[in-house]
């Protein structure tokens, strides 16, 4: 029974399985690695007013990054502020009003929604939603800011309601059954009692939504228009837009590799980067605070 | 009927109207492709060339060209995630390098698909010289995938009970023996839903293909994994925006396919997760 | 000689305000049955889960003291862990049979073992299958699953899957708890019949059930070992007066 021979197989699956688990940690530094050294050079032939600047003409020469971050602001913050509504309102039908029969289809079709390839939702867009912006409000071509905002919240919305059903889940019945125990009708108490004890929860479906939103690519490039113009006027909801990601796709097929255009459109890349990892990890820690404490809020 | 019962009903019905609002152009986007692209489908258009620059012929390349794609990304997404999911939820201890790990997955989840398009251009497609290729572009959809297959295995595996690996181990078997032959089988179903949703992600995406082995008129099929192929959703993207007199059939049929590849892993995938709940012993 | 003795063995969970075993010191005789009985929280499953170094699974505690087998250290460094549990087999609480059909059950610890010879293990399945009294209602069905047999059934499983190691000492901690009068007397049955070939330590679930089958008893209280002796006579005239109030009913 003393020290037989450890069995070598079990070791080496577990060596194996412990270098796949530290893989994840490798990959992300990888990714931010490359991003660096494509995109860095940017950052040091370019004074950062210059890449503040208001035009974005590469062709010029001009590399003026503000249109494009606030093109891909605008579109995301009215993108999560007609979700995320929305995705808690449904949330909340969902898991508490909803009756049985109707959840057995409401959320498969949710994970359907989930599933739609940003490409066929950015044709749908393109083909459907567009011509209908243009008749009903005018715009020349029907793809403008609202139409992007339009077609990124409904890609932002199953991870809203997937983060607000969790939310609402994790307020024990307790609470529930207390408010109705005191006489509130079953309205009263979603309303006041349950929602607002899952407020956090809401506060990271927004998050994550937005950290989504930001990121998306394909569907915006279809419906936005793609003007790398600064959306300041008033009318700029109905007008065309560029968002970060856009610029990405759309230009990196044509620049040379190693010129500035192509540094450029990395250092771009860094910029996604970085707040879509600000975004998560704001997220998450509030997710582990709340899990440490172990209370709602 | 009181005020406050008046009020509910209001609310209640508030809150189906925005699930309404919700639902309803889910099923809208679903029917309108599929009604104005069925018309397209013929067997000539699912299993013929293309030509003329793509405005006549079938779209089979890119039928191809994605089925290779997911697999190539199963293939390298499937042991890695699974392998970090059995570390995660099997032998790993509360630490904070443990703490890193999720956080890292958190990140790897969130990082936009374009991003990850970057990153496959710098490392696959130029650093280690692969080209674009159908390696380079499942490698960087495979890292994509990643999260989801991780996050999900781990859940699964969690699902287990505790019990079966404390009889295992009474038994005289190994951690990795009990986790063998007992943990990992029943939490199979809920990995293989997890890899099929992760799949149908990665078969749906362009930003990561277009610098990494999208190619738009490929009238061949691939012969090896450094070849570039066609795909369907770039193939899609790039007919219905930079083509200009494309029959809207083809742009129709394009998505009504990529739309059915895409509903058909989902629909897999819950089934899978419908009937094994369902039979589980425990 | 004792087949497991545990020396001034002290044992805490992290965390935990007081030890859950304190300075124990045992003898267990072999081929005989032990039991070790008391009010609950008594430390008696921790000590079960200490001699197949079950509880090694456990974070954060901490062991002083000696437990063991046949007089080796079962701690001591280089010791393999997997070997020892298959010469100390444990039955739990509840029945939990593993995801399978019965046959898949009774030679799970002998596959794992290396063991693949199909003739080989069609013998050890009927060997355990009758030592555990369960043969005979299941011969006809070892491809069924597991999971259609009755709770007693399942417990005698269990207890047939342990013995297909031929473990040298079985545990069981609270085997019966679950099960009907009949199945108990079954199982208590088999333990008789097994006493003669291997070395038993039980937790009972109940002072009667102890009384009926123990050899020797030990009665545990808040940690610490009360008394030890031979069965009829810690249960007839125990010796310390908070054993006697244990077996009388004046508390747990």
């Amino acid at each position: 029974m003393k020290s037989s021979r450890p069995r070598w197989s079990d070791l080496a699956v577990e060596a194996l399985i412990r270098v796949l688990g530290f893989s994840t940690v490798g990959f992300v530094l990888l990714i931010f690695a490359f991003l660096l050294r494509e995109g860095l050079p940017v950052f040091f032939k370019l004074p950062a007013a210059a890449l503040l600047g208001k035009l974005w003409y590469p062709t010029f020469g001009k590399f003026g990054g503000l249109p494009l971050i606030l093109g891909s602001l605008l579109v995301t913050l009215l993108a999560v502020l007609i979700a995320l509504p929305l995705g808690v309102a449904t949330a909340v039908f969902v898991r508490e009003v909803a009756p049985r029969w109707a959840r057995e289809f409401l959320k498969p079709l949710i994970e359907v929604l989930a599933g739609i390839p940003s490409v066929v939702l950015g044709f749908f867009g393109m083909t459907m939603v567009a011509p209908l912006v243009r008749q009903w409000l005018g715009a020349p071509t029907g793809l403008t800011v609202f139409t992007g905002a339009l077609v990124l919240a409904y890609m932002s919305l199953p991870t809203i309601i997937s983060v607000a059903e969790d939310a609402l889940d994790a307020v024990p019945r307790s609470y529930r059954d207390a408010g109705l125990a005191m006489g509130a009708t079953r309205w009263q108490t979603t309303w006041r009692v349950v929602v607002p004890a899952g407020r956090s929860g809401v506060i990271i479906a927004g998050m994550l939504g937005m950290g989504r939103a930001i990121g998306e690519t394909m569907a915006v490039m279809m419906v936005t228009g793609n003007a790398a113009r600064l959306p300041l006027d008033a009318a700029a909801l109905f007008k065309p837009v560029r968002t970060m990601t856009a610029t990405i796709a759309a230009e990196m097929g044509e620049v040379a590799r190693g010129g500035i255009h192509y540094h450029a459109l990395f250092g771009i890349g860094i910029v996604l980067f970085v707040l879509t990892f600000l975004i998560n990890l704001a997220a998450a820690r509030v997710i582990f605070r709340r899990r440490r404490k172990g209370g709602l809020r | 009927m009181t005020a406050r019962l008046v009020v509910q009903r209001l609310g209640f019905l508030l809150l189906g109207l925005a699930a309404l609002i919700v639902i309803a152009p889910i099923l809208v986007v679903v029917a309108g492709i599929v009604v104005r692209g069925i018309g397209a489908i013929s067997w000539e258009f699912l299993a013929g060339m293309p030509r003329a620059g793509m405005k006549e012929g079938g779209i089979l390349p890119a039928i191809v060209g994605t089925l290779l794609l997911t697999l190539g990304t199963a293939v390298m997404a499937v042991p890695v995630g699974v392998g970090g999911a059995v570390y995660l939820s099997e032998y790993a201890r509360d630490t904070a390098f443990t703490r890193a790990i999720r956080l890292a997955i958190v990140n790897l989840a969130g990082i936009p698909s374009i991003v990850y398009g970057l990153f496959g251009l710098g490392m696959f497609v130029l650093f280690l010289r692969f080209g674009t290729s159908i390696l380079a572009g499942s490698l960087t959809l495979a890292i994509m995938t990643l999260p989801v297959v991780i996050s999900t295995s781990e859940e699964a595996l969690r699902a287990v009970p505790t019990e079966f690996r404390t009889v295992a181990a009474s038994l005289g078997g190994t951690r990795w023996q009990g986790i063998r032959t007992v943990v990992l089988p029943q939490a199979l179903p809920g990995i293989i839903t997890g890899v099929l949703l992760g799949l149908l992600r990665a078969a749906g995406e362009t930003a990561p293909i277009l610098f990494t082995v999208a190619a738009f008129y490929l009238p061949q099929l691939p012969h090896s994994p450094l070849d570039q192929t066609m795909a369907l959703p770039y193939h899609l993207y790039v007919i219905s925006t930079q083509v200009p007199g494309m029959p809207s059939g083809v742009q129709n049929g394009t998505a009504f396919v990529l739309l059915a590849l895409v509903l058909l892993l989902n629909f897999a995938a819950a089934w899978i997760r419908r009937h094994f709940r369902r039979r589980r012993p425990w | 000689m004792s087949k497991v003795s545990i020396r001034d063995l002290t044992y805490s969970y992290a965390g935990a305000p007081s030890p859950s075993l304190s300075g124990v010191s045992l003898d267990l005789p072999v081929n005989a049955i032990t039991v070790l009985f008391g009010p609950a929280g008594g430390g008696k499953s921790t000590l079960l889960r200490l001699i197949n170094r079950l509880n090694d699974l456990v974070e954060g505690t901490s062991r002083r003291g000696q437990v063991l087998l046949d007089g080796e250290d079962l701690y001591a460094p280089g010791v393999d862990v997997t070997a020892l549990r298959r010469r100390v087999g444990m039955v739990f609480a509840l029945p939990l049979p593993l995801p399978g059909t019965i046959r898949d059950n009774v030679v799970y610890g002998p596959r794992l073992a290396g063991v693949r010879d199909r003739g080989r293990l069609a013998e050890i399945a009927e060997r355990s299958l009758r030592q555990a009294a369960l043969w005979e209602e299941v011969k006809d069905r070892l491809d069924a699953s597991a999971f259609s047999l009755s709770g007693g059934q399942q417990q005698r499983l269990c207890i047939a899957r342990s013995l297909s190691l031929e473990p040298e000492v079985l545990l069981l901690d609270e085997p019966t708890s679950g099960l009907d009068p009949i199945s108990t007397a079954k199982v208590e049955g088999s333990l008789f019949a097994l006493k003669e070939s291997y070395t038993i330590v039980m937790v009972p679930h109940s002072v009667q059930q102890a009384a009926r089958i123990a050899d020797r008893a030990a009665f545990f209280l808040g940690g610490e070992l009360i008394e030890f002796g031979e069965g009829q006579q810690v249960f007839t005239a125990p010796r310390e007066k908070r054993t006697e109030d244990y077996i009388t009913g004046r508390f747990g």
